[in-house]
């Protein structure tokens, strides 16, 4: 059974139409990640699917009852903000207790919620502190924990670990996992971390102005981007594109200017026409150097341009036919500005884009 | 935005700005510009705090000491007759009770008149600025249009209206009175300072299933306490020097200390005790001044939000 | 328990409408209701009441061939002008001077501030009564031996708007001071460094560089400003009653005036459509202003 169900929701502000027609169906238990850069709609989706904000056009289901136009309180949601949203004039207990005492819950059921919460999150000490006295890991353990005593089915959290910093941001996305494996629990959660989205989520959904561009696992979105956008916006460094055209005389191939390259068993999706402008997009980590690329079906040398040594790996700055092109190697490696080094790739793990639509090949 | 936004984040911009690198050069030793800056200062604060003394010393003289004509000189011989004439019997027309009168009906006109004004204006600037609705940022427009209106513009329909009511004369009519033209400042201030709370307070306060009054009494108002001691500050002192109002709508039983004030002053017959005066204007004087020496900078937070553009 | 049909949107948000109802019965009865009452009357024959006789310009016809009316509007325009100008020259200097890291900064704004703080009833007496020419500073000064020593500015019909002027002026200036110094402590701080290496003196980095940024603040203050010059009303009445004979005169007093005590509410309500028409015409191109400029900000 689906946890969330949504139908044809689209919003709209005066003129600008901020999400169109999406569709969207999260599993009981699922953790999904909405993934995007700023303004492509993922966090109003998230306060569509809270009742924060009033659809335009659509419907909403949660747990099988259509709650389209029903309260905030009524959905059977906790929520969790970036900003934690804390109440600042009542303490931790006062914060986590709130809602309950709202929807008049039994006093021995609070008591009894609150405390299984407060250790759940390990909050039991910080029960009589007002925010104001909280670090900001502290505040947003808390901020979990008023969704946590909520009792409900779904949480939607919303960029929860922006406002922290990098190292607190890596305990917490630990241990918000920790949680969810815990108490099985739907999640949907917003952020533009890409690292967030690909360590937390069952699925991830990339949007941009306001259209989902793939939903998939972590692993196929990043294998098998469905169009260059997102094959772009996941990976860190970002992947190589090669201006280009699809070749099909003896056999598939890549050409541009100075270059040729076999296709061999690139799984195609669709086929082209001959000479269709297209991009070959090779992310920097399949990228082999040295004598690893005399083995791979595609090799060639370069001549290094730029060195950005990371400690733990190394990356390289070059040109390819001209074309702008960077790779990752070993942190260990030693490479000069100048060097010539052989380099290579196998074209199954490279991604063809149409030029003019942007769609997978 | 300017103005407002500057007296929140910069509470003392005097100590913070110290270490800074910035406004002009900084002169450190005592040199010729220094000199000419404090004497500048110095000179302005003399005319601006010599009224105020040429009151107190006036206060306190006899008549006969006054008619010697030096405004400037200390009593030779304090006297606190004037202020007690000027607080029991001195002549407001027709009665001679003093302005304990006035002074105790502008306690009753003003304290009803806070608390109404700023009660409707902040649930005003608390739905304008959460619940937006169609057409409550036009309605809003108006209203801080109607705050430039000059108030001569509305006053005889308002009596009309008033009267209609049966509310013309009498310290209900006042209070209404000042509650509307209240309305637009403290609106703009009250729906400023809600717009700045964090807006997902706002939101997690509605997943915890609080409503529009809950959401407003239990979360907004107890951590907006900076806010309505502005207000308090600027309907306390607004109201209490108001005299346009007070002498049209409260009645002559109602009339407060400013109208009273001036009839002392204005409508005596026979000798003029400037003396007597003196006392009287520093006895109106003493409520606002007393609230703006206490509340420094709130004051000027008050004073400031009026250029704040909605 | 399903709701999937869409409210009725006049009872969303019920609650918010309800708490608004003061502020909708303010602006359209009071703000618009009253002053379009107020304008449709002004073109009636009203006398001691108003009646539905109409007479078209007739009100505004006496009302530009009364005496008192020409010299009201006359002392309003150079009470206006010169007030504007002085609080703003004044208030602007004060606020440069406290700008400049001195000490007791709270202290000297505290003083310049505190009688904004007063009643305009309270300064008009102060006033009266210090610059009263037989007993104030003129008789002060002539008692230290300056015989001759004349500053009897209130008495004088051709001089005491400048008595209200002087009185006025220590009133506001402090306003208009404090938001000049937050204009001014508005500026992006980085400018007074690039100022400064580019060799620019202070007083010039005042007047061709921060006085232009400040325009914003400027222009709310002078929207402000004269929207309370035109009320005018309190201090003239504290202070001089309109005297000496009808030389203080001003066009707020005047509808006071003719409303309540002579009784001829036409020409009060002639009198204040003028005034209405006269802040319109300040306040409409402040409005065009603000609003062209958020829009080309989107």
């Amino acid at each position: 059974m689906n946890s969330i169900s949504i139908r044809d929701l689209s919003l709209k502000f005066g003129e600008a139409t901020v999400l169109d027609q999406l569709n969207l169906d999260v599993a009981e238990g699922e953790f999904l990640v909405l993934l995007g850069a700023s303004g492509c709609g993922k966090s109003t989706l998230l306060n569509c699917i809270a009742g924060l904000l009033d659809l335009s056009e659509g419907q909403i289901i949660i747990n099988g009852t259509n709650v389209t136009w029903a309260e905030p309180k009524d959905r059977g949601i906790g929520m969790v903000f970036q900003s934690y949203a804390l109440y600042p004039q009542m303490t931790v207990r006062g914060n986590l207790t709130f809602g309950l005492k709202n929807a008049k819950v039994p006093r021995e059921d609070i008591e009894h919620r609150v405390n299984r919460a407060a250790q759940m999150l390990q909050i039991e000490p910080l029960l009589n502190r007002k925010p104001g006295q909280l670090s900001g890991g502290q505040r947003q353990r808390v901020a979990i924990g008023r969704a946590l005593v909520r009792d409900v089915d779904v949480f939607l959290f919303d960029e929860p670990l922006s406002n922290l910093d990098a190292k607190l941001r890596a305990e917490l996305r630990v241990e918000l996992k920790r949680l969810h494996q815990k108490l099985r629990n739907t999640m949907i959660y917003v952020t533009h971390d890409q690292v967030e989205a690909m360590t937390l989520a069952d699925r991830i959904a990339i949007m941009r102005d306001g259209v989902i561009q793939q939903l998939a696992d972590p692993f196929t979105i990043y294998n098998q981007p469905v169009n260059k956008y997102v094959a772009s916006f996941i990976g860190s460094p970002a992947m190589n594109f090669l201006d280009g055209a699809y070749g099909i005389d003896e056999q598939p191939s890549f050409t541009s200017n100075n270059l040729d390259i076999a296709l061999g068993r690139y799984n195609f999706k669709t086929r082209a026409e001959d000479n269709r402008p297209i991009y070959l997009g090779i992310r920097p980590e399949h990228v082999h150097v040295g004598n690893a690329a005399q083995e791979q079906p595609f090799n060639s040398d370069i001549s290094v341009e730029v060195v950005e040594p990371m400690g733990s790996d190394t990356l390289v700055w070059t040109s390819l036919d001209n074309q702008p092109f960077h790779f990752r190697m070993d942190g260990q490696a030693t490479v000069n500005v100048g060097d010539r080094l052989p380099i290579g790739f196998d074209p199954v793990k490279a991604s063809l884009f149409d030029k003019t639509s942007e769609l997978r090949l | 935005m300017t103005v407002e936004s500057y007296e929140i984040t910069r509470a003392k911009p005097s100590k913070s700005s110290a270490k800074e690198p910035s406004g002009a050069k900084p002169l450190r030793r005592i040199n010729p510009t220094r000199i000419m800056l404090y004497s500048v200062l110095l000179v302005a604060a003399v005319y601006y705090l010599l009224p105020l003394y040429v009151m107190m010393m006036t206060s306190l003289k006899g008549l006969p000491e006054i008619r010697l004509g030096n405004i400037f000189a200390p009593p030779m011989e304090v006297t606190f007759a004037p202020w007690a004439k000027a607080w029991d019997t001195a002549c407001t027309g027709l009665y001679c009770e003093g302005l304990k009168v006035g002074f105790w009906n502008s306690v009753r006109i003003t304290i009803p008149s806070v608390i109404m004004s700023i009660t409707i204006a902040s649930v005003n600037g608390y739905a304008l600025s959460n619940w937006k609705f169609k057409g409550s940022e036009v309605f809003f427009t108006i209203l801080i249009f109607g705050s430039f209106i000059p108030y001569q513009v509305m006053l005889y329909p308002l009596v009309i209206v008033t009267r209609e009511l049966g509310i013309f004369g009498s310290l209900q009519g006042v209070i209404f009175i000042h509650t509307i033209f209240g309305m637009p400042i403290l609106t703009l201030l009250f729906r400023n300072y809600f717009a700045a709370l964090p807006e997902e307070l706002f939101k997690a306060a509605r997943v915890d299933g609080a409503g529009f009054w809950g959401i407003f009494l239990k979360v907004l108002v107890p951590m907006s306490a900076p806010i309505f001691v502005v207000a308090v500050i600027l309907q306390v002192t607004g109201i209490w020097n108001d005299f346009l109002f007070g002498v049209i709508f409260a009645g002559v039983k109602n009339f407060p200390m400013t109208v009273q004030l001036n009839n002392i002053v204005n409508t005596t017959q026979g000798v003029k005790e400037y003396n007597v005066n003196m006392a009287a204007t520093l006895l109106t004087g003493a409520v606002p001044l007393a609230v703006y020496f206490f509340s420094g900078r709130f004051f000027v937070r008050g004073v400031a939000a009026g250029a704040v553009k909605g | 328990m399903s709701i999937a049909k869409r409210p009725n949107p006049l009872f969303r948000n019920l609650n918010a409408k309800i708490a608004a109802l003061p502020m909708i019965a303010t602006t359209l009865v009071v703000f618009l209701g009253c002053s379009i009452w107020t304008v449709i009357y002004s073109f009636s024959k009203s006398r001691a009441l108003p009646v539905n006789e109409f007479v078209g310009f007739a009100q505004y016809e006496r009302l530009f061939r009364t005496s008192r009316w020409l010299i009201s509007l006359e002392n309003i325009v150079i009470y206006g002008v010169l007030s504007l100008l002085i609080s703003f020259v004044i208030g602007f200097i004060l606020a440069a001077l406290i700008d400049q890291k001195i000490r007791f900064e709270d202290t000297f704004r505290t003083i310049y501030l505190y009688p904004f703080a007063l009643s305009f009833i309270v300064t008009g007496i102060v006033w009266q009564w210090i610059l009263n020419p037989s007993l104030g500073i003129q008789e002060t000064v002539r008692s230290w031996g300056f015989e001759n020593f004349t500053f009897d500015l209130i008495a004088n019909r051709g001089t005491v708007l400048y008595a209200l002027l002087i009185a006025g002026i220590w009133q506001g200036t402090g306003f208009v001071m404090v938001l000049m110094l937050a204009g001014i402590r508005g500026v992006d701080r980085e400018i007074w460094n690039a100022a400064r290496i580019d060799g620019i003196p202070v007083w010039k980095t005042y007047l061709f560089v921060i006085v232009p940024m400040m325009r914003g603040v400027m222009v709310t203050t002078l929207v402000i400003v004269a929207a309370g010059i035109v009320k005018l009303y309190d201090l003239v009445v504290a202070m001089t009653q309109g005297g000496p004979g009808i030389a203080s005169e001003v066009p707020a007093k005047y509808v006071y005036d003719f409303m309540f005590a002579r009784a001829n509410v036409g020409q009060a309500l002639a009198a204040s459509t003028v005034m209405l028409t006269t802040v319109l015409i300040i306040l409409i191109p402040w409005v065009y202003l603000e609003y062209g400029k958020k829009k080309a900000q989107r």
